[in-house]
């Protein structure tokens, strides 16, 4: 008798649990889809900004945006960004936590934390166009490339340097003792030892510098260096009234998003909890 | 083993050199500068030192600066608040195992890698008054009366804001929390239950204590974030209706915009201040709590 009543209790819970996901999941599928559906339709049908399906399916709508939007240029600069920054700044900062990690002397423990700071604090964009004006980077792509490679310092240091102590150090001294030299035996040896952590960091960043706005914002007065978050919002004010072509246009920017995210999904979750567990 | 051969200090100096031109420099100009009447017009008129004219412009002044201030701090407090306590108990509800419990995951987590940008595009469409999706769903299930100018209405607005933020935010937080349940010795939950402890018992004395590195990432992330917010609110109400929504960082933008840098990097400069004052409770409160 009891035993029926709990168990009917803990059926219960099973699905009032499964109506709050399901009702959760409603609620972060229909915006995506609602973005979706009516990046297919007409101009008059896309301003109802209604779940129902297109009844004249528009394709062209992507083939017009990607002309009025200039997206070739956005998409380009945005994959610059991206790939130049993640690339230069992951390779850079395996260097850096692996020494930090190494050689604990106590400068190396400040400049740890010194870098680690970054994590909390804000950028100081106004003042950071001034450091333009003086190394002559204003409105150029290498400048924004050097500002996204520093502004991922303190994450990927931080990650990596935790996971150079998982690996033993006798590693580094056989290697030594083999006569190889310091900087041959880290690219040989222990780079690849640390491609988990690497991968984490890269999936990380490149989605950070893909969905960034605020540099873009600041750094960039030019068409021509904006990426594509910049130049969806740029044609959002331009054509806000045309839902059909801002949809397509924001189909589009998230696309490559969502591919890295469905290819990289379990070095993400990985990556973004790695210090939850430690405490 | 010659430590100094073995680790070449050379490692650190790209990052260090970048790190500092880009991080450390623009900071403490920021503060300087702070100090000035830094604005469009400088090159002609010099530069002058003005003491704490643009502080005090900013604390006195009739115009809203100071309620800016107030709330990116709001912000702060509630947005998280929003976000991490249902996103425990759903960590909860999802670690304890049930069906679809991976497609779950995945699909919590999805929002978080949008552009912030391009969610504030997407929900000046869902909340729009005449044709948003929200309206329109309300209308249809009936609740019509409860149909708002989301993002127009001083009342609703920040509840808006707050919507969307944890429509973002709410998988990632949720994410980090599970990763911390997965983290906690089963052996605990059955002693417990042998005690007889019911579920907020067992929260209480054994999932709470041993998340606190979860709750502290969570902690971290989601206040500094929350200070730092911009692009969701320059994107769904760049500051309005009015300035009742404006934060720290929308009129720093502004100011900027406006030529008035001295005004704009003092706003930033105690944007740092307060940043730093949480980041110091953050950790007293927690290695506090670890002492008890």
């Amino acid at each position: 008798m009891v035993n029926s009543k709990a168990r009917r209790a803990m059926r219960l819970t099973a699905v009032l649990k499964q109506v709050v996901c399901v009702l959760l999941s409603l609620a972060v599928v229909a915006p995506l889809y609602l973005v979706l559906i009516n990046s297919f339709k007409t101009k008059g049908e896309a301003a109802r900004m209604n779940l129902n399906l297109p009844t004249q399916w528009v394709f062209t709508n992507y083939a017009e945006v990607i002309k009025k939007a200039k997206l070739m240029t956005g998409f380009g600069n945005s994959l610059l960004y991206a790939f130049a920054s993640t690339t230069a700044g992951v390779l850079l900062c395996a260097m850096a936590a692996y020494v930090l990690s190494r050689k604990r002397t106590k400068l190396n423990n400040f400049i740890y934390y010194f870098f680690i700071c970054g994590l909390f604090f804000p950028v100081n964009y106004v003042t950071l166009v001034r450091v333009f004006q003086w190394m002559h980077l204003t409105n150029t792509h290498l400048g924004i490339i050097l500002v996204f490679t520093s502004a991922m310092i303190p994450f990927c240091v931080f990650t990596i340097y935790s996971f150079v102590e998982t690996i033993p150090t006798e590693l580094d001294e056989a290697a030594v003792i083999d006569g190889a030299p310091p900087t041959m035996m880290f690219f040989r040896v222990i780079l690849p030892l640390l491609k988990p952590t690497l991968m984490t960091c890269f999936i990380l960043q490149f989605m950070g510098v893909w969905n960034d706005f605020l540099t873009p914002l600041y750094l960039s007065s030019k068409s021509k260096l904006f990426p594509m978050t910049m130049s969806v919002y740029q044609f959002f004010g331009k054509e806000g009234s045309n839902w059909n072509y801002v949809f397509a246009d924001i189909v589009m920017t998230v696309i490559p998003v969502v591919a890295v995210y469905a290819v990289g999904q379990r070095y993400i979750i990985g990556g973004v909890t790695a210090g939850a567990v430690k405490g | 083993m010659n430590k100094k051969k073995v680790y070449p200090q050379w490692f650190l100096l790209i990052p260090l050199a970048l790190y500092v031109l880009f991080f450390l420099l623009p900071s403490v100009l920021g503060v300087f500068y702070s100090f000035t009447d830094w604005s469009k017009s400088t090159p002609k008129t010099g530069l002058h030192f003005v003491g704490l004219k643009n502080y005090i412009e900013i604390f006195t002044s009739s115009k809203s600066y100071s309620s800016g201030i107030l709330n990116t701090l709001k912000f702060t407090v509630v947005s998280n608040i929003i976000k991490i306590v249902p996103a425990l108990f759903l960590a909860i509800i999802l670690f304890e195992g049930m069906k679809g419990m991976g497609a779950y995951r995945t699909l919590f987590y999805l929002p978080s890698i949008i552009p912030f940008v391009i969610i504030g595009i997407i929900f000046t469409s869902v909340l729009n008054y005449k044709n948003g999706m929200l309206n329109g769903a309300l209308q249809a299930v009936g609740l019509g009366f409860l149909k708002q100018k989301w993002l127009s209405d001083l009342n609703v607005v920040w509840k808006s804001i707050y919507l969307v933020d944890a429509w973002r935010g709410m998988g990632y937080v949720m994410t980090i929390f599970m990763t911390g349940l997965s983290a906690i010795d089963k052996t605990y939950y059955e002693a417990a239950k042998v005690d007889g402890a019911n579920f907020w018992q067992r929260l209480w004395n054994v999932t709470l204590p041993m998340m606190r590195g979860a709750i502290m990432i969570n902690l971290v992330f989601g206040v500094t974030y929350g200070l730092k917010v911009f692009d969701i609110i320059y994107v769904l109400t760049n500051g309005g209706p009015g300035h009742a929504t404006e934060v720290m960082t929308t009129y720093s933008f502004q100011f900027y915009g406006a030529g008035q840098y001295g005004m704009a990097t003092a706003f930033n400069s105690i944007l740092l201040l307060v940043t730093a004052v949480a980041g110091i409770l953050i950790v007293r409160g927690m290695s506090r709590k670890g002492v008890a």
